[in-house]
């Protein structure tokens, strides 16, 4: 069973965020890192990179596969956790903790509104089988 | 994010091809699922992707201690009767007329175009009974080629696959873990023979070939036998019982053990369109021993020059190669990436190519197409990997 934390909003792309003010940290979900399996690699973007709602902003490679990751919502970076390119295997075994991807400062926090909370995700979830 | 995973054809952890309930299942289905195997369509059979402890320690521990692999999916032949020898000779490419009794050869079948239809291993088993192993997917493909070019030879073909469940026994610890189950002498065993006996009062053939570049046996048996076999392996292994255990390993390690031992992948580095002489088997195709299907098409594109190999690279610029990518020489579209992947073992970025034969040299560098970013990779010699004997 995945792990699902009530604090927290997701993405139908298996992304999550943690608001706070108008920053909106981001990371993928722990349904999202078992699917993947090991994570070797991940392509963050730079601080000050703009990016809109549902856009590819970097990308996250296993053994066996490599995704796209998707901005659940529109910003610009602040910060980008460079640590992770030491450590990729965290983004497996701490998904909500030290394994956030970057940090933006939202255009427009109402977006977050849209996103699934963790009962709609859990709920999601189930129904993809 | 998953919905753009955009790995190879045929272990993709999100590739469905064919409906859950048509999927072939081996006899160790349940037991995957009881050990947390995550199920996969690998071409129409539902195999576990990889355990609980991760490709990376399930390919890590096959190295360092031993996996445990189903390979029961594989397809097993029979060829009996008094033209077994000269008719496998004539759709094969290896010469079958070297091996002895309790010997076994790495082959490939061949068209008329010397493309190859599949890889297989032959084992002689006496002068007038051989057995084919050939690939999961191809089996069928494999059934109806093979007994349609049966003519008039004295031979009768059985198709056996379901009479045996097929399980890898690979790693350093391989031998001294399948010793405790078995009277019969391991160590004199060599490498590409087997021989018949008993695992843990089960009959069974024990060979000693693998697919890891790792010391290892193959175990034959039936079907029935399977889990006794496997579990009794697991234990015998000490699963469980901490970092020098032996692992169930999935497809995916197994994937990762070929590729860094340099081992080609039917439908990757092998195909009904391309030849063994480009896919470096030419060490498997004896030109010299006679006619068989494909020999002179084979002879007049040696005489011609193969104009493209497969070649391995390894990264040199941050980035992961996949299959299916181009590499690019002098700024122009050269080849195409067969196999490629993170080398868990190596710690490297690897992987396996065709490029023209002009470029097919060690150090050449080469650039490799990543989602649209040429990145910098370098041919190394092959296997990437070779363990010490």
């Amino acid at each position: 069973m995945s792990n699902i934390p009530e604090n927290l909003r997701y993405s139908k792309d298996h992304e999550w965020v943690l608001v706070d003010g108008e920053t909106a940290s981001i990371g993928i979900t722990d349904y999202a890192q078992n699917s993947l399996g090991d994570v070797v690699y991940i392509d963050l973007p730079r601080v000050g990179d703009k990016f809109g709602v549902h856009e590819s902003f970097g990308s996250v490679e296993s053994v066996k596969a490599v995704s796209e990751i998707f901005t659940p919502v529109a910003g610009e970076v602040t910060e980008v956790n460079d640590g992770l390119n030491d450590t990729p295997e965290k983004v497996n075994s701490d998904p909500y903790g030290d394994a956030w991807f970057m940090k933006v400062k939202m255009e427009n926090p109402g977006e977050v509104d849209a996103m699934l909370s963790a009962v709609e995700y859990e709920e999601y979830l189930s129904s993809q089988g | 994010m998953l919905a753009r995973a955009v790995n190879g054809r045929d272990i993709d952890m999100e590739a469905k091809m064919t409906p859950d309930n048509e999927l072939k299942k081996t006899p160790l289905n349940q037991a995957h699922r009881d050990l947390g195997g995550k199920m996969v369509d690998f071409g129409g059979w539902e195999m576990p992707v990889q355990y609980t402890a991760g490709v990376i320690e399930e390919h890590m521990r096959t190295r360092t201690a031993a996996g445990l692999f189903d390979v029961s999916h594989m397809g097993e032949i029979w060829v009996e009767g008094s033209d077994a020898i000269p008719f496998v000779n004539r759709i094969t490419t290896n010469d079958v007329t070297k091996l002895v009794d309790g010997q076994a050869h790495y082959s490939a079948l061949t068209n008329e175009k010397g493309g190859v239809v599949d890889d297989l291993l032959v084992y002689r088993f006496g002068p007038e009974k051989l057995l084919l192993v050939v690939n999961a997917g191809t089996t069928d493909k494999d059934w109806a080629w093979i007994t349609s070019h049966k003519a008039d030879c004295d031979i009768v073909l059985t198709n056996a696959s379901a009479d045996y469940c097929q399980i890898a026994v690979q790693g350093p610890k391989a031998l001294s873990i399948l010793q405790g189950l078995t009277d019969v002498n391991l160590s004199e065993i060599k490498y590409y023979w087997f021989t018949t006996g008993r695992v843990d009062g089960v009959e069974a053939i024990i060979s000693r070939t693998g697919y890891t570049g790792e010391d290892g046996f193959e175990i034959y048996a039936a079907p029935e036998y399977a889990e006794q076999l496997w579990n009794k392996l697991l234990e015998t292994g000490g699963y469980g019982g901490g970092p020098d255990g032996m692992l169930p390993a999935g497809l995916a390690a197994r994937n990762t053990l070929r590729l860094e031992s340099g081992m080609s992948l039917y439908g990757h580095e092998l195909s009904d369109e391309i030849i063994p002489l480009e896919a470096g088997l030419g060490w498997i195709t004896k030109l010299q021993k006679g006619d068989f299907i494909g020999r002179d098409a084979l002879a007049a594109r040696k005489e011609a020059g193969i104009e493209r190999k497969l070649v391995g690279f390894e990264m040199i610029d941050k980035g992961i190669a996949r299959d299916g990518f181009d590499v690019y020489i002098n700024d122009e579209n050269a080849g195409i990436v067969t196999s490629a992947s993170p080398a868990p073992y190596l710690k490297k970025n690897i992987g396996l190519a065709f490029v023209p034969a002009e470029f097919a040299n060690i150090g050449q560098e080469i650039k490799i197409d990543v989602r649209g970013k040429q990145l910098a990779a370098k041919i190394v010699p092959t296997p990437f990997y070779k363990r010490e004997k």
